[in-house]
């Protein structure tokens, strides 16, 4: 229940946060804050496996763009309901793989529409989650039999055979990019929204859904089976934990949230090309976030993700894009070898003395596992 | 699809040739990732700066890139000394490799790209020496200078590398540095400074890897994420720690590459490489002449 709790907590959060927003009344800080609330979910999705699990994945990228070019292939489908190819055309004789511009395909296009090819953003976040998950899951089942650094390598390499794929369909533009026109403004529930803030409000709400996810993971069976995974795989796997299976549902789920938060992205930024939508800083963040905060709890990555985030807004504004980038580097190293547990690990011991609890950075001491951790094993 | 023979030996030719080349890039991370287990992914970015490097002294004064990469390799070996120092103190030592040394790779890889890109820009750079524009044709080959000279280089240092290493008492301490630390240390060895002195040999490489590569094509700062996948597919294709097997690998996925980009098109050719690295992994994790 107390999952449950949390989880209305959060959205309550994000929903004031939203409307705290609003009354600021200048959509600038939207563009900026949506930046630093999808980093939000990108650090907590690839904490639940590499703060969980300790499987570095550097494809954050891969993931995103996924879950972006989903988008875009959908967008290009319902704006133009045809699916050729030379290919295709080559190979049966036919013209069109699927044709739903014609008189006697009327029907099943109003259909599919309707039904079946989503074109709002949060149906577009679930079919981004399936199909990230699937990549997650191949990649993972391809390389997490065998030592870890194999399975960050081939994470690395998949961000850039995804780019190629890209780059080579032109579909959804290829490496010209494609062009995603947004509304400008959105009706939800009687209440008329500038595109721009309903995008926010709909990535703060994924974000508080991913932060409850990763806080239930972590309090759940689940989560102390990936604790043995990251302390001593050989042991955890010799007492009979099934540490290849919870490896695969760490890195489906982790993969599957990377790409939710591509799935808005086209929308938000208006022009996607696959550099940009591949670019190395998504992946540099979502590490370096956690790794700033602390990457054993759920709170390490917001923590890290808020404050690096807003850090890196203020400094592209201030200085230049390409010194916010270096910022998130310098951090990155300097708290993996000064503050290798984060500042949750910096923090604790004063919290501690103030007689506060706080969330444990060391994964040995579980005595004071919640009561609910029993009875949710799995939050999927 | 008509292929003619000229067009196929001109593919393998340059897939040798560029396999060569493809082994001097690799051969760092065989040291450091297939001897000493150290999960070097910035590798590529210290080749990148040694193509820097090459390329400033060669617009200032005009020497042969090959050239300022051997006359660069005492700053590189200390560069890797000091790198590995800064690892096995912040990690080794600790038993935190795993996570946050590849987080602490990562981070330098990132920060090496972005200070590049803060000074030089993104624009290609190249460097000029006699033979670049030189090209030799024997029949139906055709045989660019730009490509044979660094893989001939490339063939002569993994050569020294391997005498090193077999021959020499400090080289056989560094394969049983991979093999044994214990005992190692039980002969009055110390294994840390052995390791140091291999990873800072791994680094030195990189020089002159660097210089190769902007003999091959012009060098732009994030060039160096390319021969990621690249450097560890071979490593992993020929087999962790054997320099034979790295040449080997190299020289398949330079043909394999090669082939590809002759009868797919250039643009596929990135992708090559993690289909042979997901391939070996899925089929045999060991490579080819893996233990």
């Amino acid at each position: 229940m107390r999952n449950a709790y949390f989880l209305g907590l959060s959205l309550a959060v994000a929903a004031l946060v939203f409307f705290l927003t609003r009354t600021y009344g200048n959509d600038y800080l939207f563009f900026a804050g949506y930046t630093v609330v999808q980093f939000v979910v990108l650090a907590t999705a690839w904490n639940i496996l590499g703060g969980y699990c300790g499987y570095v994945n550097f494809g954050t990228a891969a993931f995103f763009a996924l879950g972006a070019y989903t988008s875009v292939a959908l967008y290009k489908f319902g704006h133009d309901p045809k699916l050729c190819s030379e290919l295709w055309e080559s190979l049966t004789g036919h013209e069109c793989l699927v044709n739903l511009t014609t008189p006697e395909n009327e029907k099943l296009k109003d259909f599919l529409f309707a039904w079946v090819i989503p074109q709002t953003i949060p149906a577009l976040m679930l079919v981004a989650a399936v199909i990230s998950g699937i990549v997650g899951f191949g990649t993972g089942y391809l390389t997490l039999r065998l030592r870890g650094a194999f399975f960050s390598i081939a994470t690395l390499a998949m961000a850039v055979v995804l780019q190629t794929f890209v780059v080579n369909w032109n579909y959804v533009g290829g490496s010209r990019g494609a062009y995603v026109i947004r509304p400008s403004d959105i009706d939800i529930l009687g209440l008329q929204l500038p595109y721009i803030q309903y995008l926010f409000l709909m990535m703060i709400l994924l974000a508080a859904v991913s932060v409850a996810i990763a806080r239930t993971i972590e309090r759940s069976k689940l989560g102390y089976g990936f604790a043995t995974i990251r302390d001593d795989e050989l042991a955890a796997e010799a007492s009979g934990v099934p540490t290849l299976k919870l490896k695969l549902v760490a890195t489906t789920l982790s993969g599957a949230l990377m790409g939710m938060a591509g799935a808005p992205f086209p929308y938000y930024i208006g022009y996607l090309e696959p550099a940009s939508a591949f670019g190395l800083p998504y992946a540099v963040n979502s590490i370096a976030m956690p790794m700033i905060g602390g990457t054993t709890t759920w709170v390490g990555p917001l923590i890290g993700s808020i404050l690096l985030g807003t850090l890196q807004q203020y400094v592209t504004v201030t200085i230049s894009s390409a010194v916010n980038l270096l910022v998130s580097g310098v951090l990155l190293v300097a708290f993996v070898i000064i503050a290798p547990n984060g500042l949750v690990g910096l923090l604790r011991p004063f919290f501690i003395k103030i007689g506060r609890t706080w969330p444990r950075p060391s994964s040995k001491s579980k005595a004071s596992a919640s009561a609910s951790a029993g009875s949710s094993p799995s939050t999927e | 699809m008509y292929v003619s023979a000229d067009l196929l030996v001109n593919a393998l030719v340059a897939g040798l040739l560029l396999g060569g080349f493809y082994a001097a890039v690799t051969v760092g991370i065989s040291v450091s990732f297939g001897i000493l287990d150290i999960v070097n992914i910035a590798h590529p970015a210290f080749i990148i700066i040694g193509s820097y490097i090459a390329y400033i002294v060669n617009a200032q004064l005009g020497l042969d890139p090959i050239l300022v990469g051997v006359l660069a390799l005492p700053a590189f070996y200390a560069l890797g000394a000091v790198t590995y120092q800064v690892y096995y103190v912040s990690f080794e030592k600790r038993g935190q490799e795993a996570l946050r040394g590849l987080a602490f790779f990562f981070g330098i890889l990132f920060i090496a790209e972005v200070v590049l890109i803060l000074v030089f820009g993104v624009d290609y750079r190249y460097v000029s020496a006699p033979y670049i524009d030189q090209s030799y044709k024997i029949g139906l080959i055709q045989l660019p200078m730009r490509m044979v000279v660094p893989c001939v280089m490339s063939l002569v240092m993994l050569a020294a590398l391997q005498l090193f290493l077999g021959k020499t008492f400090l080289g056989r301490a560094i394969m049983a540095v991979a093999q044994d630390q214990g005992a190692l240390r039980l002969m009055a060895a110390d294994p840390i400074k052995i390791k140091r002195i291999a990873f800072a040999l791994s680094i030195a490489t990189c020089s002159l890897a660097g210089a190769f590569l902007i003999i091959i094509q012009p060098v732009e700062p994030s060039i160096g994420r390319d021969y990621i996948g690249r450097v560890f597919a071979i490593c992993v294709l020929g087999g962790l720690g054997s320099l034979p097997g790295t040449l080997i690998g190299a020289m398949l996925l330079g043909i394999v590459e090669s082939f590809t980009s002759t009868f797919f098109g250039p643009s596929w050719a990135p992708a090559v490489a993690f289909g042979l690295l997901l391939l070996t992994l899925a089929v045999r994790p060991a490579g080819i002449l893996g233990r």
